[in-house]
Formats: C-alpha cells, sequence, structure tokens
C-alpha cells in the first residue's frame, strides 16, 4: 500500500528537513527516519517523509540479474 | 447514453461539475431535452456563420504560476470557440463578485484578461457585474460568453472521423492541474509548476490548414481521456493510445506519483485534442515550433479493433482507458 | 538509475513466457491495493498465463475501515479536520465527507500528517490517522513534534492497521487457498522481510517482497512459482527494503503507540493488528479527546466484500459489482477506495 515515489537529496535543510529533487522539481521533505543520508543518495519518499535510501547497487544488481537470466528469452 | 446517477439522494454533487461522467448525465437529464437541443459541442453553430459559446470560471485558488482567473476566463471561452474551427471574435464577460474583495485584484485579473484577449485577437465588449454577500461565493466567479465566425472550412464533426485517423494532443498533459493542486495542498514543488494556460486559436490554423482536421477539442476538466470517451461514443469507433507517445512533464509525473493520479484524466488550458486523418512531419514540425505547440505528439490512432478507449501500455499490453465517474482523488495509498 | 529501468517491455515479456512453461494452477495474493492498481494500469492481469491466477488481498486501507468513521467525523463540532485524500468520497451513512465539506463544514485534504499538525497552530485540528505501516511511521513522528511543541490544538484518531496479524487471520482461514503471497513493498520498506517468515514457517507458502515496477511484479512471479515447494521469504525489492527494515522508523512507532484489537471491514476483529495511542500521548488521542466510539459496519447482506477481501471471490463475481455497486455509489469497501480490488477491476479489468 502506499504510492512512494524515488528522488535525489540535493540539499540538507538542516538535521531534519532535506530537498529531494523528483525530477524537474524539488520538494521539502523530512528526513527523521534516515539520520544517515548524505546530499546525493536517493531516497523514496510517501507522504512528506524519506522512508528509505535506495541502494544503487542493489537497484544495478536486480538489472543485471534480469539481463542475464532473461534477456534472450527461452524458446519452448 | 448511460446514464449514472446518484442513487442516494437528488441532490447537486461536486463530482457533476467534474467534466467526467457525472456532468454529462446531468446535462443530459436537466438540460438537453427542456432545451430542445439536438448536438453538444464545445460551441453552438448557428446557420453555419456563426458559433457561440459559454463558460463559467469558478476556480480556486484565483492567482497560480501561469495565470489567474481571468486569463483563464478569456482563454477558456476562446478555446471552445476555435476548436469548431471558427474564428473567435467578441468576448463577453459577467462578474460575480464576494463583498469584501480587493479592488486592486480586480484590477490585476481584469488587465490579465484584456492581455489574454489581445493575445487571442478578441475584442471583450460587454460585461456585468454583480456584488454577493461575504461568504456566497469564493471570491470572484467570472463567466464569458463568446462568438465567432466560421472559416471556409467545412465543419468539424465527429462523424466524420474514420478508422484510420490519428489522435494529436499539442503538448504535455496534465500541467494545469498540477500547477493548481501545488498551489491548493502546499506541496511546495520548486519551481512551482505552471498552468498550460494558453489560447489556441493561432495553432490550431496549423492543422486547419491541412486540411486534413476532422474533429478537435480543447482538453479540459476530465482530460484527455475524458475528450477520447466523448469521440468514442459520438463516433462509434474504437481508439488506441500509446503510453509510450503520451508527453508528460517530469515535474507532472513527479505529482502524480506522489498522489496516484494520472495526467490523461488531468485537467488541461492549453491543448486539445485532434482527430486527424493524416499529419505529415513537415505539419508536425510546425506545431512543435509554435509557442504552444512544444513535445506536440500524434499519440493514438482511431480503430475498430476494440470497443470503446485503450491504452497500449509501456510493456506492450492493452487495458481500458474508460469514462471516470468524476474527477480522480489525490490518495497516499 | 530509473525508473525506467524496471519498465523494459522485452524483458518483461521474456520473463512472461518463462512462466508459461509452469503447467499447473498457482493462486497467488497481491496483498497490497497499490500492487492490485500497479497491475491493472500495467495491464499484468491479462498477460500473465490464465493458469496463474492474482487475487487482490485485503491491503486497501480505507477499504478496510468502517464507514461508520466517516459518520464520527462528520459529527465533531468546532473542529478542522484533516484527512489523506482516500477518505474523502467514502459514503457515511448520509454524507461523504467531500459533501460535508460542500454543506460548510471545515474539512481539509492534506498530503502529509505535519501539515495538519501546521493547520493545528490556528484552529483545532483532528488528523485521520488511516494507513498501514508505511504511513504510521510519519503519523508518529507528527505526534511526538505535536508533544514537543506542546500543540494541545492538534489530535489523531488513530485508526492505523498493522499488515502481519492481517495475513495470520487469513492464512488461518481454511477456505482461504493461496499458493503464495505477493508482499507489499512499502510496508516491508518499514517491518522488513523478518517480518514475515511466519508466512512459510508456520503456514508453509511463500512470500516475496515486490516492487511496484512491471519488471518487479513479474519476477515476483517467477520467484513464487520457483518456490512454491520451497516455502520461503524472498525479497525481490532488495533495492530499498531490507531483513530489519528501518529500525528508527520502528522506534518512533512503538514510542507513541501500543498494539491493540481493530476490526477490519469485512474481516472483523483481528487481534493485535491495530494501534493504540499510548497514555504519554492521550493529549492528542482524538478517541478520548473527543469521546469518540467507531462503531462497527452493518454491512449490506448482499455485498461480497468479505469474500473478496480474503480472496475468495473475484469483484467480478459479486453479484453487486458494476450493477448496483460502481464508484460512483460505492456499497461495500472494496468499491469504495480507488485503490481497493473492485474499484481498480471495475476500472482496469473489465
Amino acid at each position: 500500500m502506499c504510492l512512494a515515489i524515488p528522488g535525489q537529496i540535493v540539499k540538507k535543510i538542516n538535521n531534519n528537513t532535506g530537498l529531494v529533487d523528483l525530477g524537474s522539481v524539488t520538494k521539502e521533505v523530512s528526513l527523521v527516519f534516515l539520520p544517515d543520508i548524505e546530499i546525493g543518495d536517493w531516497i523514496i519518499i510517501h507522504t512528506g517523509f524519506a522512508l528509505e535510501k535506495i541502494s544503487e547497487k542493489d537497484a544495478l544488481e536486480t538489472i543485471e540479474l534480469l539481463h542475464s537470466a532473461y534477456s534472450k528469452g527461452r524458446i519452448e | 447514453m448511460l446514464l449514472i446517477t446518484n442513487m442516494k439522494d437528488d441532490k447537486i454533487t461536486l463530482g457533476h461539475g467534474s467534466g467526467a461522467a457525472l456532468t454529462r448525465s446531468l446535462i443530459h437529464d436537466v438540460f438537453v431535452e427542456r432545451f430542445g437541443l439536438k448536438q453538444l459541442d464545445d460551441a453552438a453553430c448557428i446557420d453555419n456563420k456563426l458559433t457561440f459559446t459559454t463558460d463559467a470560471y469558478v476556480i480556486n485558488p484565483l492567482f497560480f504560476p501561469g495565470g489567474d482567473i481571468g486569463k483563464l476566463s478569456v482563454t477558456g471561452t476562446v478555446n471552445d470557440l476555435c476548436m469548431s474551427g471558427s474564428e473567435p471574435m467578441y468576448v463577453a464577460a459577467s462578474f460575480i463578485i464576494e463583498e469584501g474583495f480587493s479592488i486592486e485584484q480586480l484590477k490585476v485579473i481584469a488587465d490579465s484578461m484584456q492581455k489574454a484577449a489581445i493575445e487571442a485577437g478578441v475584442k471583450i465588449i460587454a460585461g456585468d457585474t454583480k456584488v454577493v454577500e461575504r461568504g456566497k461565493c469564493d471570491g470572484i466567479f467570472i463567466t464569458t460568453t463568446g462568438i465567432g465566425i466560421l472559416n471556409d472550412s467545412p465543419p468539424l464533426k465527429a462523424e466524420n472521423i474514420k478508422v484510420g485517423d490519428k489522435i494529436v494532443v499539442n503538448g504535455s498533459l496534465g500541467d494545469h492541474t498540477v500547477a493548481i493542486i501545488n498551489v491548493r495542498q502546499n506541496l511546495g514543488l520548486n519551481p512551482p509548476p505552471e498552468s498550460d494556460c494558453a489560447p489556441l486559436n493561432e495553432i490550431i490554423k496549423i492543422l486547419l490548414k491541412t486540411k486534413k482536421l476532422v474533429f478537435a477539442r480543447d482538453a479540459t476538466r476530465g482530460g484527455v481521456a475524458t475528450i477520447l470517451n466523448e469521440i468514442y461514443t459520438d463516433s462509434g469507433l474504437g481508439i488506441i493510445i500509446d503510453e509510450t507517445s503520451v508527453p508528460v512533464k517530469e515535474s507532472t509525473s513527479a505529482l502524480c506519483g506522489l498522489l496516484g493520479l494520472d495526467p490523461l484524466y488531468m485537467a488541461n488550458e492549453g491543448k486539445f485534442v485532434a482527430v486527424v486523418s493524416d499529419l505529415d512531419d513537415n505539419s508536425l514540425q510546425k506545431l512543435q515550433a509554435h509557442k504552444y505547440g512544444n513535445a506536440a505528439s500524434v499519440i493514438g490512432i482511431v480503430t475498430n479493433e476494440v470497443q470503446g478507449v485503450y491504452l497500449r501500455t509501456a510493456i506492450g499490453s492493452l487495458r481500458p482507458l474508460p469514462m471516470l465517474a468524476s474527477d480522480p482523488l489525490p490518495r497516499i495509498c | 538509475m530509473k525508473l525506467q529501468d524496471f519498465i523494459q517491455p522485452e524483458l518483461v515479456k521474456n520473463i512472461i513466457n518463462e512462466l508459461r512453461f509452469y503447467k499447473d494452477t498457482a493462486t497467488f495474493m497481491e496483498v497490497c491495493g497499490s500492487h492490485t492498481m500497479a497491475i491493472g494500469h500495467w495491464g499484468l492481469r491479462k498477460l500473465i498465463p490464465e493458469n496463474i491466477h492474482l487475487i487482490s488481498g485485503p491491503g486497501c486501507p480505507v477499504c478496510v475501515t468502517p464507514s461508520t468513521v466517516v459518520d464520527a467525523l462528520i459529527d465533531l463540532k468546532d473542529v478542522t479536520i484533516a484527512t489523506f485524500g482516500d477518505l474523502i468520497r467514502v459514503p457515511g451513512s448520509k454524507q461523504t465527507l467531500e459533501q460535508a465539506r460542500a454543506a460548510g463544514a471545515n474539512i481539509k485534504t492534506v498530503y502529509s500528517p505535519m501539515e495538519a499538525l501546521d493547520l493545528a497552530q490556528r484552529e483545532e485540528t483532528v488528523f485521520v490517522g488511516i494507513g498501514f505501516e508505511t504511513t504510521i511511521p510519519g503519523i508518529a513522528y507528527t505526534i511526538i513534534e505535536a508533544s514537543r511543541q506542546r500543540q494541545y490544538n492538534f489530535s489523531v484518531l488513530p485508526l492505523l492497521k498493522l499488515i502481519p496479524p492481517a495475513l495470520h487471520a487469513l492464512l488461518s482461514d481454511s477456505e482461504v487457498k493461496i499458493n503464495g503471497l505477493i508482499l507489499p513493498g512499502h510496508v516491508s520498506v518499514i517491518i522488513g522481510t523478518k517480518a514475515y517468515q511466519f508466512v512459510s514457517d508456520k503456514y508453509g507458502i511463500s512470500g516475496v517482497v515486490t516492487g511496484f515496477e512491471p519488471l518487479d511484479i513479474v519476477l515476483g512471479i517467477k520467484l513464487l512459482i520457483g518456490r512454491l515447494h520451497d516455502p520461503g521469504i524472498i525479497n525481490e525489492y532488495s533495492r530499498i527494503v531490507s531483513s530489519d527494515g528501518n529500525t528508527v522508523a520502528q522506534t518512533a512507532i512503538s514510542e507513541v503507540f501500543t498494539t491493540g484489537n481493530a476490526i477490519w471491514r469485512g474481516l472483523g476483529n483481528i487481534p493485535d493488528s491495530g494501534l493504540d495511542i499510548r497514555p504519554e500521548y492521550d493529549q492528542f488521542d482524538a478517541l478520548k479527546k473527543y469521546n469518540i466510539t467507531i462503531s462497527e459496519e452493518a454491512e449490506n447482506t448482499a455485498c461480497g466484500c468479505s469474500n473478496v477481501l480474503k480472496g475468495k471471490i473475484k469483484p467480478l463475481d459479486c453479484p453487486l459489482f458494476a450493477r448496483l455497486c460502481t464508484p460512483d455509489n460505492p456499497i461495500g469497501p472494496c468499491m469504495v477506495s480507488s485503490e481497493g480490488s473492485c474499484a481498480a477491476y471495475y476500472k482496469y479489468e473489465r
């Protein structure tokens, strides 16, 4: 449940609040659940709160795995 | 005509004003027969010479990035007129103003109206003002009525739409709704997204000149998907829209992602849906070169492969794009 | 890195083709309303092989909240009600919140609970706390912040619910026949994959935590097929979901709330599936502040929602679906929310 979209932290306004780039627009977001987050990190945001950091490493790994397993397709 | 009524009671609801199915059913239920109307278009056609239309503007907030209620009230009526292939000429404006409204703000609104009129090449020649007690309207309501002259082109009618015709829009969808919601909901998007509020009477001429324009309508409340469903109802022909061709700004995508909204159902104030029998590259480029045609695209096709309006998704599946009962809600879940 | 990376039509097609190698019947439940919507949005239900059935579960917080809440809210006098947009068209016995607003009630839609706290600077405000674990931390934090500010104009109507107890209730119902679960992606961000261990340990089926893009979902289904005979919890959404979840968010939740009973519309009472506000934050508990009781719903006897929510029937099988019960005139909870199973089917699957 629950719509959450990715964005990139571009500024920390203070320890609790940051500015996230959602793609051509920025928005303030609460960082209270991600005390170690840094500028440049990707996060997901829901109801004005950053809920988790997106691991680019894990994202790329998932994609690579998918490509190597499925990009050729299997013929029955 | 499928009549969708609110079965709980017989009162007007906000849904009736959304521009979608409830609005259509209200109009049919209450007005069409009583007024002896044969056809519903953006503008009425008189003796094949004149076009005539009226529209009320009750928007809140009154001022938003990209425009205000004044600009909207003129461009909206200009757009209704020019979609029928006519040249908008004159506008009358009636104002219902709330007691206590700032005269300074009224002047700003009037300035916007005149500026919009000059750009669109129309004259505001008649008007009326009424003041109502505090609380009886949202600051100001404006109704504009417009008159246009039909040019020599054959009338644009949904009946003339054929299988193989293409669906064209003049740019990114949902921008007006995003501008409004950002302000209303205090989302704090920066830079604040701007409404696409714009007169379409010059850009539509690019399509009129091709002699291949069959039908056009401006996609206001209810969005492009609502217009497409109206086209389906009036023509009896199916439509498939290609999701990857639909132009959407990044900022619009972001807001839609936050709130679970779909740009195809969101209001625009400077976009048309045009059905053309063909669109040559040169004309498409001319559209894209126009101030209000950046990102103009062919987004779909008229077909008898489907009954209704459908979307070919980015993964190649086909799913329905139905008429909604009323405005989609922002949601977080 | 873009969302586009998880759309990739060719890859999606290839994975779906792989699914065709599975010849038996399998029934998987997508627990979460946002998954139901994503599946509808991408037209996936029709793309995957017919022998693999996807049924929608109870993960729609508005759907499982009794509509008597709407009556209780409308009855509150001299307060501003702040709510997520999701609730605004849910019919109470007489009106929706939207209609009450049109009639003059002070009801505002907000995107974040923190906006409701801002409103409380100027007027007495009740924030309607509806949601699952994705939404709960933000509400918990807002209450903590209200306490820090001593903003006693602010209170929350706690209608929050927890997913794992609901899964227990579903899976222990002998009439529910599911071969695997597509677990909610964003709830899992908060609670972690370890919260679902009981699904495989106790009930012997697999669960996969998946994201919401088409690649995520079809990969999730493929992974479930692969684990039909070797139950376990799989994390497809590893780019944001971990085993432990977000412990800072979990701490905020337990700071403000304790678990209690909750009535799930259509499912009945599920023990320990709701959250009560702790006594230390009493002053921010709208139930206590305004002496509110939320009564259980008296459902239309023909309404099939409780069977839809448990996945026993599809929305299309309900006698009221698309006839008497439509998004504009919703009779039961599944049609009421734009994320509910019936609303999603009405829009995408007819």
